[in-house]
C-alpha cells in the first residue's frame, strides 16, 4: 500500500470507522445518562428549572470571584485552547470543505495564517496545561491516565495539523494521513473518556441550575 | 539508419549540431539533478551511442501514452533521442503489418536477448487466463512473460502499466495488474502520468544509454529526478495556498485570479510528478495553468482515491448512512442500558429495608 492508498483508507473506511463508534458511543452514554431518571419532587416545586439552569450555565462558565487570580493558568490556558481549537476546526477552510462534503453548507473562513496563529497559540496553551499538570503537586495527585490520555488527543489533532500546513517534518500526504488518524483517534476516543464533557458540559450545569430552581434556592 | 550509425551521426541527419546535442544533454543532466561532469559523460556516451533494442508493448490501454510520446514532442531533440532508438516492435504503429510485425518482434528478441529495452504501455489483466486483451492470438499475459526474459530492464511507461490505471480501478472486471506485479527479476522503472510527460521518457532513457543502468527511483519505483517533488511544492499557485486565498468555482473571481484550486479538488499536494516544472507542449503550461485542478494521474490507484473534484480534506466514502445507522444502535443499546440500570434501582429499592424505631430498640436491649 502506498501513501496516497493509506491516505484514502483512511479519508474513507477509517472515517466510517470512527463515525460509527463516535455516533454510537456518545447516545449510549447520553441515553444512559438521562434514562437514570430523576427522584420525584418531594415537595411542591418553586419555581420552573429552566431559566434556573440557564444562569448555572453562564454563571459557571465563567471563573468564580477570586480563582482568576488564583489560577490564572487554568482558566486562561483552558479558554484559549479550548476556543483555539474550536476556531481551528469551525473556520480553516479545508475543513469547511469536510463540512460541505458532509453536509452541504459552508461558510466564509478565516485566512490561513489567523487560523496558524490561533493553532500555535491553542497549541502553546496545551503544552503549559500539561506541564503545570505535572509541576503543581495538587494537579498532579489528581490527575490519573484518563487526564493524560484526553490532553494527548485533543493535543495530535492540533499538532499534527500545524505540520500539514508547514509540511516541515513530513511531506503533505504523510502528514495529512497522521492528522486524519489523530483526529479520528479523538473521535472514537471522546465518548468513553472525560472528553464526553463536550455533550455532557451545558447539559449538566444546566440540571444543577435546574434542580437548584425547582427547590427555590439560589442558582 | 544503419544500425552502426551513432546517435550523432543520426542527429547530424536532422540538422541538429554538437552544440545543440550539448545543450540537450547538459539539459537533461540538470533536470535529473545528475552533477554538473554528468552532462559531458552524458553527451559522449549518448553520442556514440549505438541504437539499442527498444520493444514496445501496448496492453490495456488507450494510446494517450504513445501519443504523448509520438506527437506532441515531434520536432523536437526528444523525439530525435526517440528516432536514435531501434524501436523494433510497436504494434500500434506497425498494426497494418501484421505478421510481420511479429516476426519482427521474435527476430529483434532473439539478436539482442538480455540487451533489449523492454517498453510496456497499460495493464495486463490475468482473470480468466488474461483473455480480455489479446494480441496476434496470445494473452498480454503471454507476451509479456515471453518478451520481459529477454529485457535487460523493462520501463512501464504510464500510469496503467506502472501501477494498473484505470482497468485496475474497482471493480476492476479483468483482474488488471501493473508490470510490477508479475514480472519480478528485471529492473523495472515506472513512468507513471496519465500520460506521462514525453521529456521524462526520454531523460529516463538517455539516463540508461549513458550510464547502463536505470536512474535512483522513489518507493513507487519512479525516477526521483522527475517525481521527487510534489505538484503542489513546484507549483506557482502556492503563494495563493499558504495566504488562504482559493477559488470555489471554476468561474469565480478568484479563478479568474488564478487563486489555488486546493477546494475544487487539486490533489497536487499528494501528487508526485514534474508537470510544474517540466511542463506539457514544449513548455506551454500544465493542467493547474490551464485552470483545472491536478487528478493525481501519476499516484498509484488515483481513480479510487475519491472525487476528483472534492478538496483533500475530505472524506472519500459517504459517511451519512453510516452515521445514521450508528445512531441507531448507538440508541438501541442505550435504552437497553438504561432499562438495565431501572432494573437494577427498582431491585435495590425492593431489597431496601426500612428500619423501624421498634426495630432498634429491640437491637440495643439485644446487646
Amino acid at each position: 500500500m502506498t501513501v496516497n492508498e493509506i491516505l484514502t483508507w483512511v479519508r474513507g473506511p477509517a472515517m466510517q470507522f470512527a463515525l460509527v463508534i463516535f455516533f454510537l458511543g456518545v447516545v449510549v452514554r447520553i441515553l444512559e445518562m438521562w434514562l437514570l431518571g430523576r427522584t420525584p419532587d418531594l415537595s411542591l416545586a418553586r419555581r420552573s428549572g429552566f431559566i434556573p439552569g440557564l444562569r448555572t450555565v453562564f454563571h459557571r462558565s465563567i471563573p468564580a470571584p477570586g480563582l482568576l487570580q488564583r489560577q490564572p493558568l487554568v482558566y486562561l490556558g483552558g479558554y484559549t485552547f479550548h476556543l483555539g481549537f474550536f476556531i481551528s476546526l469551525i473556520f480553516f477552510a479545508p475543513h469547511i470543505q469536510l463540512f460541505y462534503g458532509v453536509w452541504g453548507i459552508r461558510w466564509p473562513g478565516l485566512p490561513a495564517y489567523l487560523i496558524d496563529f490561533v493553532a500555535v497559540v491553542s497549541i502553546a496553551a496545551l503544552v503549559a496545561l500539561l506541564v503545570h499538570r505535572f509541576v503543581n503537586p495538587v494537579r498532579r495527585y489528581l490527575s490519573n491516565g484518563g487526564d493524560y490520555l484526553a490532553w494527548l488527543v485533543t493535543f495530535l489533532p492540533l499538532f499534527t495539523g500545524y505540520l500539514v500546513a508547514h509540511e516541515s517534518v513530513l511531506p503533505y500526504a504523510q502528514m495529512l494521513t497522521l492528522h486524519i488518524l489523530s483526529v479520528e483517534l479523538l473521535l472514537i476516543v471522546l465518548p468513553f473518556t472525560k472528553l464526553t464533557h463536550s455533550f455532557t458540559l451545558f447539559l449538566s450545569r444546566w440540571y444543577n441550575g435546574a434542580m437548584a430552581g425547582r427547590k427555590g434556592v439560589a442558582s | 539508419m544503419s544500425e552502426k550509425d551513432t546517435l550523432l551521426d543520426n542527429l547530424g541527419r536532422h540538422g541538429i549540431s554538437r552544440r545543440g546535442f550539448l545543450k540537450f544533454c547538459a539539459s537533461m543532466a540538470s533536470m535529473m539533478a545528475l552533477p554538473p561532469g554528468a552532462a559531458t559523460v552524458m553527451a559522449e556516451t549518448l553520442g556514440k551511442a549505438r541504437r539499442p533494442s527498444v520493444i514496445y508493448l501496448s496492453f490495456q490501454e488507450c494510446t494517450g501514452c504513445l501519443e504523448s510520446l509520438t506527437r506532441s514532442f515531434s520536432p523536437t531533440l526528444e523525439s530525435l533521442i526517440f528516432n536514435a532508438i531501434s524501436l523494433d516492435y510497436q504494434e500500434t504503429l506497425q498494426a497494418a503489418a501484421g505478421t510481420a510485425a511479429e516476426a519482427a518482434r521474435e527476430q529483434a528478441m532473439k539478436d539482442n536477448y538480455g540487451k533489449y529495452l523492454l517498453m510496456v504501455d497499460g495493464s495486463i489483466p490475468t482473470r480468466d487466463g488474461g483473455v480480455y486483451s489479446t494480441a496476434a492470438g496470445k494473452t498480454n499475459l503471454e507476451t509479456l512473460e515471453d518478451a520481459a526474459k529477454g529485457a535487460a530492464a523493462i520501463i512501464a511507461v504510464g500510469t496503467c502499466a506502472a501501477f494498473g490505471g484505470i482497468p485496475y480501478a474497482k471493480p476492476n472486471p479483468t483482474g488488471a495488474v501493473p508490470v510490477s506485479d508479475l514480472i519480478h527479476d528485471k529492473p523495472i522503472i515506472n513512468v507513471s502520468g496519465c500520460p506521462p510527460i514525453p521529456a521524462v521518457i526520454t531523460g529516463v532513457l538517455a539516463h540508461y544509454l549513458t550510464f547502463g543502468a536505470l536512474p535512483e527511483l522513489d518507493s513507487n519505483r519512479r525516477p526521483l529526478a522527475f517525481y521527487g517533488d510534489t505538484i503542489h511544492d513546484r507549483c506557482y499557485r502556492r503563494p495563493f495556498y499558504d495566504q488562504g486565498k482559493f477559488a470555489k468555482t471554476f468561474d469565480d473571481a478568484g479563478a479568474r485570479q488564478g487563486w489555488c484550486l486546493y477546494e475544487l479538488g487539486c490533489k497536487g499536494p499528494t501528487t508526485h510528478n514534474a508537470c510544474a516544472t517540466t511542463k506539457w507542449n514544449q513548455g506551454t503550461s500544465f493542467p493547474i495553468e490551464s485552470g483545472h485542478p491536478c487528478l493525481g494521474c501519476s499516484e498509484p490507484g488515483f481513480w479510487d482515491a475519491g472525487n476528483f473534484y472534492s478538496a483533500l480534506s475530505t472524506t472519500t466514502a459517504p459517511l451519512g448512512a453510516w452515521s445514521g445507522a450508528a445512531i441507531a444502535a448507538g440508541a438501541a443499546i442505550g435504552l437497553a442500558a438504561g432499562a438495565a440500570s431501572r432494573h437494577t434501582q427498582k431491585e435495590a429499592k425492593q431489597a431496601h429495608h426500612v428500619v423501624t424505631a421498634e426495630e432498634l430498640k429491640n437491637k440495643e436491649e439485644q446487646s
